[in-house]
């Protein structure tokens, strides 16, 4: 079954191909089987290579398959091969079983979009860029599937291109991530320059050697790529492209802005671990952008009115989170937070969506309200999402994912007290917001009235997600219920395990406890300030000093008027003053150049027959001069 | 027999041919000038027969007829073109063509 691993990108491109070729003249039906079903067939080829994985595994629990190779220049010659060990094939699963569900869920949301067959072929495209990214053996195939992932997030932010504010927002996804892709760029001439190599694997063993831990190199290439991470994962200071991501349909916003791309800095720093270890200072970097990330995100998350920009801030939140598992060594805890979130924010997004829908399109979570009784399953799942994102104890899988994290951000070796305060914190307001959003949309009197019932296409990824939010953490249940955890082992042959300092290790059950407590208690305290004290909420907003709070977290702590003020507005002038500069002088002398031998070209253009023979037999007569004299 | 020098047959190809060339360049009826052109096509014509005999080859004449056909196409094309002009224009002036520079 192995053998079938190239099918698992490639179907998704053949998808691709397919609709881009002839979508325009494909009914719906045949566009979304075609769109669907390529992701489907994608995910069954995934099954049985998963099955086969788990039964019988390769050595070394690795297969690597080389397509063909791309180039070859001399000693460099990156292919078109892939590399599935634990890691990827953790990654291929959410991609294709969530990008499936997802893709089941857009054929009945994007039904009345003229843009139907576009819509799929950028999705396809985007699920084969992702599982290329992922998959890929070598960093350049891996860049290659990075920019795709880049192309297609822009191309689907911008889907509903007739709004110029959608256009603005795809390009500023675009600009902002460009800068981390800059740094990565950079990052890779720099270990292909020093290491002569761009195989992942080969790189990793290359720079144990070639680096003693924590000198300046391994250093810089690592600081290089967790530019591009950073860039990729909306992490501070590149995180102010997320929030306005949401201007793309809301299965884009599921599938790309929580559930797949956005984690891509989680996977390539967990794919290239062995750097990140050699360097412990830019680790500690990695763990204080996560924490910083995740308290930001969620502050602005408790101020925002629009149902997407909440999640969307919860989303740079939790991978927040996932940064500082990574950056204490926890590195399968990040991972299982990473599929963990996947499951319960593809689950939010898509719930969301179908509030949207049915509400022809409302954003606004105050005109909401109420839609307990008007859509039941929807808001059942939604429940159980909001449930996981706030990791309310035990009956949640992102308890256990989340939980993880938290408890190794102080135990283990690189951990420390600070970190896992900021941890805490932040599940309190994970939980704050988002049961502000879950009381304010379903709860209080109905100030909507939903249109559109969701059909069977919507509900039904949003039951199985429902599911797998609710049970998924049962595969990695922790010490104190029973320590299983089964995914922790198998992503160990893959990634190495958490260093737990012995002298913490027994504090394991109390801080669970801890972190239970907090969870539970901001779901109340929302609930006291939404439900039963709104006149005071609105008191406290209303104050001055309240207000300005709002409005400071509402606009994402001002980071996008500093960048306004820093690097956009001097640009703008310098761009102006420097309107004709001495280096125009260059291109419009050019200019001037052709124009007058243009004229003098023109004026020989006479219409007399007798100048133009004239002009043949002087020509004649230089060229037969030329062969005779010269 | 005595033959005629080579030199005295290229020099009235060579002639023949200037005269076709200043005829061309300094005629404004249009059927003079495609005449003018036939006399440049005949001076060609000459030189190959003239070189023929010299080198006592027949590719001269192989030449020539080639020439001829060329001429005979080349006439066919030219008049019906003369009478296009002539038709738009109604006049067989070369240089009245000259509104259609572009």
């Amino acid at each position: 079954m192995f053998e079938l691993l190239w099918l698992i990108p490639a179907l998704p491109f053949a998808g691709f191909v397919v609709l881009a070729l002839v979508g325009g003249r494909l009914s719906r039906p045949a566009a979304a089987v075609v769109g669907a079903g390529s992701v489907g067939l994608s995910a069954v080829v995934m099954v049985l290579v998963a099955i086969e994985f788990l039964g019988t595994p390769p050595p070394h629990h690795v297969y690597a398959q080389t397509i063909w190779i791309w180039l070859s220049v001399g000693s460099f010659s990156p292919a078109i091969a892939f590399y599935l060990d634990a890691l990827s094939l953790v990654m291929i699963f959410v991609i294709t079983f969530v990008g499936f569900l997802i893709h089941l869920y857009s054929t009945e949301f994007m039904i009345d979009d003229e843009g139907y067959s576009r819509f799929f072929a950028y999705m396809n495209l985007f699920v084969g860029s992702m599982l290329t990214l992922v998959l890929a053996d070598n960093l350049l195939l891996l860049y290659l599937g990075w920019e795709g992932v880049g192309l297609c997030s822009y191309l689907l932010i911008g889907f509903w291109y007739t709004e110029p504010a959608n256009g603005h927002a795809a390009r500023k996804a675009f600009v902002v991530t460009r800068v981390g892709d800059a740094a990565m760029a950079v990052g890779l001439y720099l270990l292909f320059t020093r290491l002569d190599t761009l195989q992942i694997q080969d790189l990793m063993t290359r720079a144990v050697q070639a680096w003693p831990a924590g000198s300046a190199l391994p250093m810089a290439a690592a600081l290089l790529l967790l530019g591009g991470a950073v860039g990729k994962s909306a992490q501070l200071p590149l995180q102010t492209w997320l929030p306005d991501a949401m201007a793309g349909p809301t299965p884009v916003s599921a599938l790309i802005h929580a559930a797949t791309m956005v984690t891509a800095g989680v996977y390539l720093i967990a794919r290239t671990h062995v750097l990140f270890t050699l360097a412990p200072a830019v680790m500690t970097i990695v763990a204080i952008v996560g924490a910083a990330t995740l308290l930001l995100a969620g502050f602005s998350g408790l101020t925002q009115w629009d149902i997407k920009r909440v999640l969307a801030y919860s989303t740079i939140s939790q991978i927040g989170y996932m940064f500082m598992a990574l950056g204490v060594g926890a590195w399968t805890a990040g991972i299982f937070h990473f599929m963990i979130h996947a499951f319960f924010k593809a689950l939010l997004f898509l719930g969301a969506g179908s509030i949207i829908i049915a509400l022809d399109h409302e954003h606004n979570m105050f005109k909401m309200g109420g839609l307990r009784r008007q859509l039941p399953i929807t808001f059942w799942t939604f429940l159980a999402g909001a449930g996981a994102l706030s990791a309310v104890p035990l009956i949640t899988s992102g308890f256990y994912s989340k939980d993880l994290i938290i408890w190794q951000s102080y135990a283990s070796a690189q951990g420390s007290i600070w970190l896992w305060v900021a941890g805490l914190v932040g599940a309190l307001l994970t939980s704050m917001y988002t049961f502000r959003m879950v009381f304010i949309t379903f709860f209080g009197p109905p100030n909507a009235q939903a249109n559109h019932r969701p059909g069977m296409r919507i509900n039904l990824p949003l039951v199985v997600l429902a599911v797998l939010s609710l049970a998924a953490g049962f595969i990695n249940l922790p010490d104190i219920l029973g320590n299983l955890p089964f995914f922790s082992d198998f992503l160990h042959s893959a990634l190495p395990a958490a260093s737990i300092l012995p002298a913490k290790a027994g504090y394991e059950g109390l801080f669970a406890v801890i972190s239970g407590v907090v969870s539970v208690s901001g779901i109340f305290i929302i609930y006291l300030f939404t439900m039963r004290y709104r006149r005071l909420t609105g008191n406290l907003v209303n104050s001055s000093f309240g207000r300005m709070l709002h409005r400071f977290w509402f606009a994402g702590w001002g980071f996008d008027w500093l960048y306004d003020r820093l690097l956009l507005r001097p640009y703008v002038w310098l761009a102006r003053i420097d309107k004709d500069d001495v280096v125009d002088l260059f291109f419009d002398g050019t200019a001037w150049c052709n124009r007058m031998g243009y004229r003098a070209l023109s004026f020989s253009q006479s219409g007399y027959i007798r100048w133009y023979a004239a002009g043949m037999a002087i020509g004649a007569a230089v060229f037969i001069g030329m062969v005779v004299f010269l | 027999m005595a033959s005629v020098p080579v030199s005295h047959g290229l020099i009235l190809a060579g002639v023949l041919f200037m005269l076709g060339l200043s005829g061309v360049l300094v005629r404004r009826n249009i059927i003079f000038i495609l005449f003018c052109i036939e006399i440049m096509l005949n001076a060609a014509g000459l030189a190959f027969i003239v070189a023929g005999s010299r080198w006592e080859s027949a590719d001269g004449q192989v030449m020539f007829i080639f020439i001829l056909c060329m001429a005979a196409a080349e006439v066919s094309v030219g008049l019906a073109l003369v009478l296009q002009l002539y038709r738009s224009m109604r006049t067989l002036d070369a240089d009245a063509a000259s509104v259609m520079r572009g």
